[in-house]
């Protein structure tokens, strides 16, 4: 029982460092590109939403393994 | 606390198990559409704003291709929002019986989010994926294939391999995105409510809102992103890049 919790917390723990790493690069760069180009915010900010979806799916896939690893 | 990965069978009818998010499934959609047939017969502004505001968000992806795809994209948009926020209703989650299974009491609830069942996001995943293929081979014909299957050269080939692979696990990533985003915030709903009871799940809850819409917009505006790349077909994409 331990060691399954153990592995449930490495799961998402490992598993969420790369989407952070990833989101926070990604809404850096779009910041500083609305910052530069303030007219573009909108479509740089649908871009944004849809490449952060990409990026956080990467955490939620962690999440479920984690999931299926805590609940089954 | 009881969390449940799988959506609980209410009733099986015959060898058909209706589960809770089957009925809440039914019961939201038919809820949805019998406010909109009350918005739309009345031409009410807030019907014509709301479908004008996402068939321009919509056009600024597709182009003039979006009167073909707006009826599923705002279809999908509508059906994951409100699958998502029903979830978030008082009672949804909490009503339900318990079932003695030996030793063990379960608590089944009568009613549970539609997207929290991997079911339900997987057959939206594959209606989606499904549409893309269709929409591809209606637009391009047999071309569209060459994607898939390109013997001018050994790159190209495997280029033509990975975008097959990538065909298939864009359905896993669909269905896992959106399982995964609703039952997490049902999860660390149901955590925070049991660890402070007061006021503390209140901020989450608005957050549950928020990501319950960003998860249908961004479910709807992958699907037309994908249907507008797989529409254009490959001298088309080279023109506009060209300029």
């Amino acid at each position: 029982m331990d060691i399954k919790l153990l592995a449930v917390a490495l799961a998402i723990g490992l598993g969420a460092i790369g989407p952070g790493i990833g989101i926070g690069i990604l809404s850096g760069k779009a910041l500083e590109a609305i910052g530069r180009n303030p007219e573009a915010a909108g479509k740089i900010q649908t871009n944004m939403v849809l490449a952060l979806a990409f990026c956080e799916a990467i955490a939620i896939y962690a999440l479920v393994v984690a999931l299926i690893i805590k609940f089954v | 606390m009881s969390i449940s990965l799988a959506a609980e069978p209410i009733i099986h009818i015959g060898d058909f198990p209706v589960t809770n998010s089957f009925i809440t499934g039914i019961l939201g959609t038919s809820l949805v559409a019998l406010l909109f047939l009350i918005l739309t017969k009345k031409e009410s502004k807030l019907s014509y704003f709301l479908i004008r505001g996402f068939y321009n968000f919509a056009s600024g992806i597709a182009g003039e291709k979006t009167r073909e795809f707006f009826p599923l994209f705002f279809t999908f948009f509508l059906f994951i929002l409100f699958g998502n926020w029903i979830g978030l209703l008082p009672g949804v989650g909490s009503i339900g019986f318990f079932e003695h299974h030996g030793e063990e009491v379960k608590f089944i609830p009568l009613l549970r989010a539609v997207t929290s069942d991997l079911n339900t996001t997987l057959a939206l995943a594959l209606i989606s994926m499904s549409a893309v293929q269709y929409y591809g081979i209606k637009h391009l014909g047999l071309p569209y294939f060459k994607k898939f299957f390109n013997f001018s050269s050994p790159i190209n080939g495997f280029v033509g391999i990975l975008e097959l692979v990538s065909e298939f696990s864009k359905i896993i990533s669909y269905a896992f995105r959106l399982f995964g985003n609703i039952f997490a915030g049902e999860v660390l709903l149901a955590v925070m409510a049991t660890l402070i009871p007061v006021l503390i799940p209140a901020p989450f809850f608005f957050m549950e809102v928020f990501v319950g819409f960003i998860q249908a917009v961004v479910f709807s505006m992958l699907t037309i992103v994908f249907l507008n790349i797989a529409t254009i077909s490959h001298g088309e994409e080279v023109a506009t890049h060209g300029h």
